[in-house]
């Protein structure tokens, strides 16, 4: 196995160039896993550690772009106000040492359905920044992630950023597991309400093949709230179309039976998360309103 | 990697400074755990090799000052970087509070878990002197013991954040 370590994101994207079969390595929660279990072998690592570029965050045409090395635990220390419903989902991966550790870069890297950073990304309308030594390109995270495990990622790219609009109203991510802390999802759901807009945004996590977009959930709620004028003049939501809410997002997953759930219980976790979630999210819209 | 010789393919020498000192590794191979590196190559047996995949945090140590597992960092991560295992909490014969507070409350069983421990509460109280039951048991959270049940471990680091509001 060869040890990699670009210091600079020109030397690590020449390196990816040079080395396409080359594992990148940031936080380690994954890929250390896997070689310490003998689960993969990677020719020749990149450690991605030592590149300032990957731990920086700033605003870009009032988008915020956070570098795919920025940690749980500085997101939930930096960008909690910005991002609140990231935060959420960070806040319940692993454990400090994880969160010290692990990236949202590794997370869109490993793109396990499970993953928690992917729900509110995807609720968000998030986009991923992949760079090579030719160029980069922004591919909405709704096109990001391809199938199970896999993502859009060439292998000669690694990916530099992930983007989004700072929160444009209530977001919120709920989880289910056996625990408070230290569990893969057995499913998830996060729910983003742009005010602006008045969009609904909306994902599941670990119950699919990939993450997941409620688009037909996130359309009719949008159209209850623009219908009743509810998004100018906040108030009670009909509790009939929250509870058809929760069917479509329901509806919207690809849940199996696993160990950690069945996908009947999923389903019905996801309806549950979805009528919480956007009952807590309307309930601060009409505090704030 | 700075290499005094050709070393066999694959193998590198590690340059980093642990606790307080700075020590080098020879013939580390590049998949080789930063868990691996502290025990087998620099004699440090006090980060304990359990689980090999973070879930139980006895390989806790700090990296450049945040709480991590070693079992999760590549040995060549650390190239460079500041580690202290819980060898360098104490000082030479004086235990730290943390680790006074372990033994006072009885918070030791069969003692796989605590050097791990030792370092989570450490970094627990570094963060928030005065926790509350629920900020210890989250703060813990990656850390497990077999033994005790936690009782006394929660005790432990009450008793620790009271040893060291007193000292300050
Ligand atoms: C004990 C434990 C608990 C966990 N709990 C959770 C949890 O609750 N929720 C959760 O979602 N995950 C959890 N995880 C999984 C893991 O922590 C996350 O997936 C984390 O986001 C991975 O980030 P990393 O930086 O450690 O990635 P790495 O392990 O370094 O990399 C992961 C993958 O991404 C690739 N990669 C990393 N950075 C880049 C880059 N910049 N460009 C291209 N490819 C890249 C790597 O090649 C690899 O394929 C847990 C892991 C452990 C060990």
């Amino acid at each position: 196995m060869e040890f990699l370590q670009p210091t600079t994101w020109t030397e690590a994207l020449e390196m990816k160039a040079a080395h396409p079969e080359a594992l990148p390595i940031a936080g380690g929660t994954d890929v250390m896993v896997e070689i310490n279990f003998d689960r993969q072998r990677p020719a020749a690592v990149i450690d991605l550690t030592k590149v300032a570029e990957l731990e920086e965050w700033g605003t870009e045409n009032g988008m915020l772009r956070v570098g795919a090395g920025v940690t749980y635990s500085r997101i939930i220390e930096e960008l909690g106000g910005r991002l609140p419903g990231l935060a959420m989902a960070s806040r319940t991966v692993g454990s400090p040492q994880i969160r010290n550790r692990g990236t949202v870069g590794g997370n869109l890297g490993s793109a396990s359905p499970a993953g928690d950073a992917h729900p509110p990304l995807l609720s968000s309308g998030a986009l991923v920044e992949l760079a090579s030594a030719s160029g980069s390109r922004r591919v909405p995270v709704r096109e990001f992630f391809v199938g199970p495990k896999r993502n859009a990622m060439r292998n000669d790219e690694l990916i530099a950023a992930f983007l989004v609009e700072p929160t444009r109203g209530p977001e919120q991510f709920s989880k289910v597991g056996t625990r408070n802390a230290m569990v893969i999802a057995v499913c998830s759901f996060a729910i983003a309400l742009d005010v602006e807009r008045k969009r609904v945004g909306t994902g599941i996590g670990s119950a699919g093949p990939t993450p997941l977009a409620a688009i037909d959930a996130e359309e009719f709620m949008a159209g209850v709230l623009d219908e009743s004028g509810l998004w100018e003049r906040p108030a009670d939501v009909d509790p009939n179309a929250v509870a058809r809410f929760g069917e479509l997002v329901a509806a919207a997953a690809r849940p199996i039976d696993d160990v950690r759930g069945t996908a009947a219980y999923r389903r019905h976790a996801l309806a549950v998360l979805a009528r919480r979630t956007f009952t807590w999210a309307w309930d601060e819209r009409r505090r704030s309103a | 990697m700075g290499m005094g010789r050709t070393p066999p393919v694959g193998l590198m020498r590690i340059t980093c400074t642990v606790n307080g000192k700075q020590v080098s590794a020879d013939d580390v191979w590049a998949g080789e755990s930063l868990l691996y590196v502290l025990r087998e190559r620099l004699g440090l047996f006090g980060s304990k090799n359990a689980c090999e995949q973070g879930e139980c945090g006895s390989c806790s140590v700090y990296l450049d000052g945040k709480l991590v597992c070693a079992c999760l960092v590549l040995g060549g991560q650390a190239e460079g970087r500041e580690i202290v295992t819980v060898e360098g909490i104490g000082s030479d014969g004086a235990l730290h509070a943390v680790q006074e507070a372990f033994v006072e409350a009885g918070a030791v069983q069969c003692g796989f878990c605590t050097p791990g421990l030792i370092v989570a509460a450490h970094d627990l109280l570094n963060r928030i002197p005065e926790p509350s039951t629920v900020q210890i048991r989250e703060a813990l959270a990656g850390n497990i013991c077999r033994c005790t049940g936690y009782a006394k471990i929660i005790d432990a680091v009450h008793l620790a954040a009271r040893g060291l509001a007193q000292s300050r």
